[in-house]
C-alpha cells in the first residue's frame, strides 16, 4: 500500500545518484539527524546491557542480598526481575518518543527530497 | 537458549515418562480434535495467501503490506516456542527462581534489535539478512558467509523444535513407540513444507498470528484461574509454592540450577549473553521486518513485541509459580522429568482432576502448545530457504542474473529440501540432547551475525575481509568449542555419554565466541589492505537512516 512499487531491477529506478548520497550524507542536516540517532541510541544500548549484566551477576554471586525479603515473600531477586521487564518496556518506549520527535522529521525531509529529485 | 532446551534435553532421555496416571492419553481424542481443527484452520489460510503471492516480494516478504501491529503479533509468534510456553513454566515450577532468569535475557535482548537493527535493515534490505550484510562489500563472498550462517543458525533452531516437538507430542499425546515419534516428527515437517511452500511469508505471518493470540489466550486463562486461587495475593502464591516444592525460600532465590559451582556460574554468565546479544542475530526474525512497508512500521512492530512478549513471560511466572503451588513436585517429575508437562498438567489441575473442566483444559492448552510449534518451525524454514534462494541461488551462483520466478522456484524447491533434511535430523535427532543445539543457533546468531550486522551498519571502515573474518570466525569458534563442550560428550546427559572427547568446560560458547566474533571483524578489517567502498557505505547510511529509496 504505502510501498513504492519495487521494479524487478536491483535497484529501484528511482534511487538517487552515488553523488546525491555522498552529498547528503556529508550535509549537516544529515550530520544531525545521524547525531540525533547514536547519541541516543549507543549510550542507551551501553547502559541497559551494562544494567542487564549487573543483574546476572548478582544473581550469580550475590545470593544472600538477592534473597533479602522485601514484603511477604516478595524477595529482592523478584523485585529486581521485575525491574528488568520495567526498564525494558521504558526505554521502548522512551525510544518511541525519541524517535518520533527528533528523528521521524529529519528522515523523512531528506527522503522526500531526495527522491522527489531524482 | 532457554529452560525448555535444557529441560528439553531431559526429555529426550526420560522420554518412556507420560503424563501422571495417563491423562494424556485418556483426552487424546479431544487433544487430537482440536489440534486438527487448528491444522484445516491453518491450511486454509495458507492456501488463501497462497493465491495472493505472485511476485518475489510476496513470497519473501508477505508484500510488505502488514502493519505494525500484525506483525508484531507475528514477531511475538515466530519468538515465542513451545520452549518458552512449556519449557519456562516447566523451569520455573522445578527450579522457582532460576526460571524466571531466562524470560529476562530473551525479553532484554530485543533492545538491540529496537534500538541498533530493525529499522536500519528494514530501509536497506530487500528480502534478507545477507542484503544488509553484502550490501557495501563484495556479493560473492559476502552473501555465501551470510547464507551459510543464516542456514546454520536456522537448522539447529529447527533440529531443536523438531527434536523438542516430537518428544513433546509424544508426551502430550502418549505415544511412546520409536515409529509414533518418527511420524509425528514427520507430520510437523511435511506441515510446515506445505505452509512456506504455497503460503511463503503472507501465509507463514497469518498462521503465526493465528498462533500467537492462541498462545495469550491460553497463558491469561490459566494465569487469571491460577491468581484466582490464590485471590489474586502473590506473596500467597510464592509463599505456597516455595512450600509446596520443599525446598523452602531457595527456591525463590537465584542459584537452585545455576550455583552449584564457579563452573556452573559463568555457564549462566555465558548463557545470559549469548541471550541478550542472540536474538538481534536471527534470521528467521530479521526477515520479518520486512513484511512492513516503512521503518516506522518495523519500530512500531518491535514495540509491540515488546510488549506482547514481556506480558507473556510475565505470565509464564504465574504459571511456573502457580504449578510449583498446586501440584507436587513428584507428580510434575514423573510426568517428564524436565518440567516440560508443567503447564498442560496445571490446566488439568485448575479445571479439577477427573472433571471434564479439566480434561477440555488440558486439551485446549496442548493444542495450544502443538501450533505454537508449527509456527516456529515455518518460520525457521522460510528464514533458510529464502537465504538460499536469495542470497546464495540468485547472487551467487547465477550471479544477480536469475529471474523473479526462477528465484522463487529455488526458494521453494530449497524448502522441500530443508524440510526434508530437517525430517530425517530430527528422526535421528528425537533423543539427542536439544540444549545444545538451540545454545548453537543463539550464540552462532550472536557471535557471526550481530557483529557483522552493527559494524556494516555503524563502521565506515569496515570491509569484506572483516565481514568474512567476523561471519566466519564468529560461526566456527561458537560451533567448535560446543563440539568440545560437555553438550557434545563426556556427561551422562551429552550427546554421546559415552565418549569423552570435550575441553572446554562451559555447556554455552558465547562467553568466548562473541567477544571473537567482535574482535575478529576489527582485527580483519585492519589487517586488509583493501579500502573500504566509501560511496557504497555513504549510500547505505543514507538509505539506512532515512528510507531513502526503501523496498
Amino acid at each position: 500500500m504505502a510501498t513504492e512499487t519495487p521494479p524487478p531491477a536491483k535497484h529501484p529506478a528511482s534511487l538517487p545518484s552515488t553523488e546525491e548520497f555522498t552529498e547528503v550524507q556529508q550535509s549537516a542536516e544529515f550530520g544531525e539527524l545521524r547525531r540525533a540517532h547514536r547519541s541516543f541510541a549507543f549510550p542507551l544500548t551501553i547502559a541497559f546491557i551494562a544494567w542487564y549484566l549487573l543483574y546476572v551477576l548478582l544473581s550469580n554471586y550475590a545470593g544472600g542480598f538477592m534473597g533479602t525479603k522485601v514484603a511477604g515473600n516478595i524477595n529482592v531477586a523478584l523485585v529486581l526481575g521485575l525491574a528488568q521487564f520495567l526498564t525494558t518496556f521504558l526505554i521502548a518506549w522512551w525510544y518511541a518518543r525519541h524517535a518520533a520527535a527528533k528523528l521521524d522529521p529529519k528522515a523523512e525531509a531528506i527522503k522526500s527530497r531526495m527522491e522527489g529529485g531524482a | 537458549m532457554s529452560p525448555a532446551q535444557h529441560t528439553l534435553t531431559a526429555t529426550g532421555r526420560a522420554s518412556h515418562t507420560l503424563l501422571a496416571a495417563g491423562e494424556a492419553s485418556e483426552h487424546r481424542t479431544l487433544i487430537i480434535t482440536l489440534f486438527a481443527v487448528f491444522v484445516a484452520a491453518t491450511l486454509v489460510i495458507t492456501v488463501w495467501a497462497g493465491r495472493q503471492t505472485k511476485d518475489a516480494a510476496d513470497f519473501y516478504a508477505g508484500g510488505r503490506q502488514f502493519t505494525g501491529f500484525q506483525n508484531g503479533l507475528a514477531v511475538s509468534g515466530d519468538y515465542m516456542s513451545a520452549a518458552s510456553f512449556l519449557g519456562i513454566a516447566g523451569a520455573i515450577a522445578l527450579f522457582g527462581y532460576d526460571g524466571f532468569l531466562y524470560s529476562i535475557g530473551f525479553l532484554v535482548a530485543w533492545l538491540v534489535a529496537l534500538l541498533l537493527v530493525a529499522e536500519p535493515l528494514r530501509n536497506s534490505g530487500r528480502y534478507t539478512m545477507g542484503d544488509v550484510l553484502a550490501y557495501r562489500m563484495r556479493q560473492r563472498p559476502v552473501r555465501t558467509a551470510a547464507g551459510a550462517s543464516t542456514i546454520v543458525v536456522s537448522i539447529f533452531y529447527l533440529l531443536a523444535q523438531m527434536a523438542g516437538a516430537g518428544v513433546l507430542v509424544s508426551l502430550l499425546l502418549g505415544i511412546t513407540s520409536d515409529g509414533g515419534k518418527i511420524g509425528i516428527v514427520a507430520l510437523v515437517g511435511v506441515l510446515m513444507i506445505v505452509y512456506v511452500t504455497i503460503g511463503g511469508m503472507k501465509g507463514t505471518t497469518w498462521v503465526q498470528m493465528v498462533k500467537a493470540v492462541l498462545l495469550i489466550i491460553g497463558a491469561l486463562l490459566l494465569t487469571f484461574l491460577v491468581l484466582l486461587k490464590f485471590d489474586f495475593n502473590i506473596s500467597d502464591l510464592l509463599g505456597k509454592a516455595a512450600d509446596n516444592s520443599g525446598k523452602g525460600s531457595a527456591f525463590l532465590e537465584p542459584g537452585l540450577k545455576y550455583g552449584a559451582t564457579g563452573t556452573t556460574k559463568l555457564d549462566f554468565l555465558s548463557l545470559g549473553i549469548a541471550l541478550v546479544l542472540g536474538t538481534a542475530g536471527l534470521p528467521h526474525i530479521l526477515i520479518r521486518f520486512y513484511t512492513v512497508p516503512t521503518a516506522k512500521a518495523a519500530r512500531k512492530s518491535v514495540i509491540w513485541a515488546i510488549g506482547l512478549i514481556g506480558a507473556f513471560y510475565l505470565m509464564t511466572l504465574a504459571l511456573g509459580f502457580g504449578a510449583a503451588a498446586l501440584i507436587k513436585p513428584d507428580e510434575i517429575i514423573a510426568s517428564n522429568k524436565a518440567g516440560n508437562t508443567a503447564a498442560p498438567l496445571l490446566a488439568l489441575h485448575l479445571g479439577g482432576v477427573d472433571s471434564d473442566w479439566g480434561a477440555i483444559l488440558l486439551a485446549t492448552i496442548s493444542a495450544v502448545a502443538f501450533a505454537t510449534i508449527l509456527a516456529v518451525v515455518a518460520g525457521l524454514t522460510l528464514a533458510s530457504s529464502s537465504s538460499f534462494a536469495h542470497d546464495i541461488y540468485a547472487n551467487v551462483i547465477k550471479k544477480g542474473q536469475a529471474g523473479e520466478k526462477q528465484e522463487i522456484g529455488a526458494a521453494r524447491w530449497a524448502t522441500v529440501g530443508i524440510g526434508a533434511v530437517s525430517i530425517v535430523l530430527g528422526a535421528l535427532a528425537r533423543d539427542l540432547n536439544v540444549a545444545g543445539l538451540v545454545a548453537l543457533a543463539f550464540a552462532v546468531a550472536a557471535s557471526a551475525n550481530l557483529p557483522t550486522i552493527l559494524y556494516s551498519l555503524f563502521w565506515k571502515r569496515f570491509t569484506t575481509t572483516g565481514a568474512l573474518w567476523s561471519i566466519y570466525g564468529g560461526l566456527v569458534t561458537a560451533v567448535g568449542l560446543v563440539l568440545f563442550s560437555p553438550v557434545v560428550s563426556g556427561k551422562p546427559t551429552s550427546m554421546f555419554p559415552d565418549v569423552d572427547f570435550h575441553w572446554f568446560p562451559l555447556e554455552n560458547p558465547g562467553l568466548i565466541s562473541i567477544p571473537v566474533g567482535f574482535l575478529l571483524g576489527i582485527v580483519g578489517t585492519l589487517l586488509s589492505k583493501e579500502t573500504p567502498d566509501e560511496d557504497k557505505y555513504a549510500e547505505l547510511e543514507v538509505r539506512s537512516l532515512t528510507g531513502t529509496g526503501a523496498h
